[in-house]
């Protein structure tokens, strides 16, 4: 048997005695993934006993260091996880955005302390981060930002506002994009920050979307002191003073790399057989098939091309693990993502018809079909709108000229 | 496994890639075209193809071939796409190829492998009757003759059939026009006299050929497959053909677009490359996107085959919707870009227009695998 052999049936042996059967749903959604934190609250027994099994393998972040709290998995023995994860379709013992978005930009940019404090909370689910990157002022231009940061000797001195921040009302951290320099070209005088959401001076008021609710807040930053250190060779910035666009730019397409998940047609919470679906919904004609030939027709274009999609970040991960990076090629695939996630529930909304207009005596109500149709018009705006993702494919892929 | 190819497959690609270029560029196609050649490739071409083994390329080593698999096929057709070679190897090589290696009798692979392998055979695979692909519309009559039949009747659209040597025929043994059983598969020698060849010139060059068929005798021993059972064995073929149209209209589209983005950054228009211009850069960005959705719809296709031929047929019907579109919109885009030269014979990008309309026909379009997948799904 080889390494990697060995290595599947160890795993598959671990995840049958450690995953209980509770957390083999597959069902991860926002409103019931582990998310660790200050002031989280484990949902269920479950959850809790999941997480930890996870936790004591290095599992939360399996290809991680292990002295950073994860398991140390090689891209292959990483691929062979996460297949035997989805075999059992077991739900991720952790998610957050420390994980996703944060912690491959320390590990490429921070300095060995830094990811010994930071890497390690995020492992163990003690802290939840949210991201401080647009601002008002600031959004597909996001170079242009203006919260403030002074340099005032032994601390920095913020003064600003971030929009969009996901969750900040519920984050314990926040990794944030200030200038540092007004009178440099604007990429830069931008530095990159980890601030306790905690400190004096910041605030936090929540967004509400079309969809009737939203994770998102607006988050102001009034005289708020960060320390310029949090101990020895551990800085409250990640890079350099005035660098911190390489830091962002990296953490970008991680973040695009994240929103690249599978099935984006279907979601978290949609049918499997999206036809069938209607098919049940709408009803059949005389020959057993559903009873709408133009709906018919623009649900299977859709699942050819949703199908495309899940086999072509399969292809990009198998070329990434080959050596040939990923790179601007993750800009298609959040394009790809965002506009298949809309189309599928634009679908789902074209079948249920007038019914799935209809909303409650209390407005729309949350998880239902309307709120995440409402929602989802987002995912091609949030993480670099779908325009600006076209913009990097022509110049970074394509290499066409500027204007 | 892994959706990338292996390095052998890889040597494959670059060794197509540097042969193609070099003997049968876009100006070789044309020089064809324009002699009016009346087989619609080279001969000599084909010899040469077939000595580097291309020509036997899913065809198992003990009957002289060259063990590629599809995959390998689609790599030599995805080469070929983005040279717009026109040779016999997808009718013969491909679908005469997997009639016969996965069909066959043993004594069926024994006469015709070998001869497909050396190039010296050519075959083509008659199955349409009418000028959309209805695969499981078959009127073709095969009526029981003493120890065998008798076969008449009409195919259109036979890709080749103008100069194949061997003829597999889809006919009607028994069930109505539509029933899916009660089709049985022939091979026949092509030139037999009962058989009406009209050779049909397509839009993209290449040529097929409509075929009238009256009172041909045949055996037991020209029964390909089973009687009755043909469908089956049909929808494999049809399967093969479908990924590797998919690979061949991913070259194509893969090639009018780099021909397109070049375009782009040289022609200057208001004192600034057009390239330069958000209008196309988002229609080259999605185009560039939606090429690369392809590769790997059309990769995974040819692996099923490989794989688990019997359980490819979904995933090649699906291929062949994706490459289709793409292939359409690569080449629409190609041209529309090109401005006023797009739309000249002089250029290249109106033959992959045109040869990439044609394969889009052949054996089903998007809207067909669309709806093909639907039924299958239960809708």
């Amino acid at each position: 048997m080889s390494d990697l052999e060995q290595f599947r049936a160890e795993t598959r042996a671990w995840l049958a005695e450690n995953c209980p059967e509770e957390m083999r749903d597959g069902d991860i959604t926002a409103e019931n993934q582990c998310w660790g934190g200050r002031q989280w609250e484990f949902q269920s027994d479950a959850q809790k006993r999941w997480f930890e099994a996870a936790l004591a393998k290095g599992y939360t972040v399996p290809t991680w260091p292990k002295e950073y709290g994860g398991a140390g998995l090689s891209a292959d023995e990483a691929k062979i996880l996460t297949e035997e994860r989805d075999r059992i379709n077991a739900r991720k013992p952790l998610s957050n955005f420390g994980i996703s978005m944060l912690g491959p930009a320390l590990l490429a940019f921070g300095t060995h302390e830094q990811k010994l404090m930071h890497l390690g909370a995020i492992a163990r689910g003690e802290i939840r981060w949210c991201q401080g990157y647009s601002e008002p002022g600031a959004g597909s231009d996001l170079a242009s930002l203006k919260t403030k940061c002074e340099d005032k000797g032994d601390h920095w001195l913020i003064n600003g506002q971030k929009i969009w921040t996901s969750n900040a009302d519920i984050s314990d951290w926040i990794f944030c994009l200030v200038r540092t320099d007004f009178d440099a070209p604007k990429h830069k005088g931008i530095t990159f920050i980890l601030i306790d959401m905690a400190s004096e001076g910041i605030s936090v008021k929540p967004i509400i979307l079309i969809s009737g609710h939203s994770p998102f807040c607006e988050t102001f930053f009034d005289d708020v002191k960060v320390p310029k250190a949090y101990g020895d060779d551990n800085l409250s910035i990640v890079g350099e003073v005035n660098r911190g666009w390489d830091v962002a730019k990296n953490l970008l397409v991680h973040e695009r790399g994240m929103l690249g998940t599978m099935s984006p047609l279907r979601g978290a919470t949609g049918p499997e057989n999206l036809g069938g679906y209607a098919a049940g919904e709408i009803g059949v004609d005389a020959t057993g098939r559903l009873d709408d030939p133009s709906l018919r027709q623009k649900i299977a274009q859709a699942e050819i091309d949703d199908w495309a999609y899940n086999l072509t970040v399969e292809r990009l991960n198998d070329e990434a693990n080959a050596g040939n990076g990923l790179g601007a090629k993750s800009s298609m695939l959040k394009y790809a993502a965002s506009e298949l996630t809309k189309k599928g529930s634009q679908l789902r909304m074209d079948i249920g018809g007038t019914d799935a207009a209809t909303i409650g005596p209390d407005g729309i109500e949350y998880g239902s079909l309307a709120n995440t149709w409402l929602y989802n018009r987002a995912y091609s705006i949030l993480g670099g709108t779908t325009e600006v993702q076209l913009n990097i494919i022509s110049k970074r892929v394509l290499e066409l000229p500027s204007a | 496994m892994s959706l990338i190819l292996t390095e052998e497959q890889e040597m494959l690609q670059d060794a197509a890639n540097g042969f193609l270029t070099e003997n049968a560029p876009v100006a070789a196609f044309r020089e064809v075209r324009d002699s009016k050649n009346p087989d619609g490739f080279c001969r000599d071409l084909w010899k040469e193809m077939a000595d580097m083994g291309w020509a036997g390329i899913i065809v198992d080593e003990e009957f002289g071939g060259s063990e590629f698999g599809y995959v390998g096929a689609g790599v030599l057709a995805e080469q070929m796409g983005r040279n717009l070679t026109a040779s016999p190897f997808f009718s013969t090589s491909v679908l005469g190829a997997t009639a016969v290696q996965r069909y066959g009798t043993a004594k069926q692979k024994e006469q015709h492998l070998g001869s497909i392998c050396d190039g010296s055979t050519l075959f083509a695979l008659a199955v349409d009757e009418g000028p959309r692909h209805r695969p499981e519309h078959i009127e073709f009559a095969a009526t029981p003759h003493g120890n065998g039949y008798k076969l008449s009747g009409a195919k259109t659209f036979v890709a080749d059939g103008h100069v194949a040597d061997k003829l597999i025929i889809a006919a009607r043994t028994s069930g109505e026009a539509n029933d899916p059983s009660g089709i049985t598969l022939f091979l026949v020698d092509a030139d037999a006299e009962e058989i009406d060849r009209t050779h049909t010139p397509m839009i993209d060059s290449r040529n097929a050929a409509n075929i009238k068929v009256d009172g041909l005798e045949v055996t037991g021993d020209d029964i390909l497959g089973e009687v009755d059972k043909g469908y089956e064995a049909l929808e494999g073929i049809l399967s093969a053909g479908r990924a590797v149209l998919g690979a061949e209209m991913s070259g194509s589209s893969q090639q009018a677009f780099a021909i397109t983005t070049d375009y782009l950054k040289e022609r200057e228009q208001f004192g600034q490359k057009i390239g330069s211009f958000q209008g196309l850069q988002h229609r080259a960005a999605h185009l560039a996107t939606e090429i690369e959705m392809t590769k790997s719809a059309v990769l995974k296709s040819l692996q099923l085959l490989d794989d688990d031929f019997e359980s490819a047929s979904a995933t090649c019907s699906m291929a062949k919707a994706k490459s289709g579109m793409t292939a359409q919109l690569s080449t629409q885009e190609a041209i529309q870009m090109h401005g006023g030269i797009g739309v000249t014979d002089e250029y290249d990008v109106g033959l992959y227009f045109k040869r990439v309309h044609v394969a889009q026909q052949m054996f089903g379009d998007a809207g067909f695998h669309a709806d093909r997948l639907a039924k299958r799904s239960g809708y």
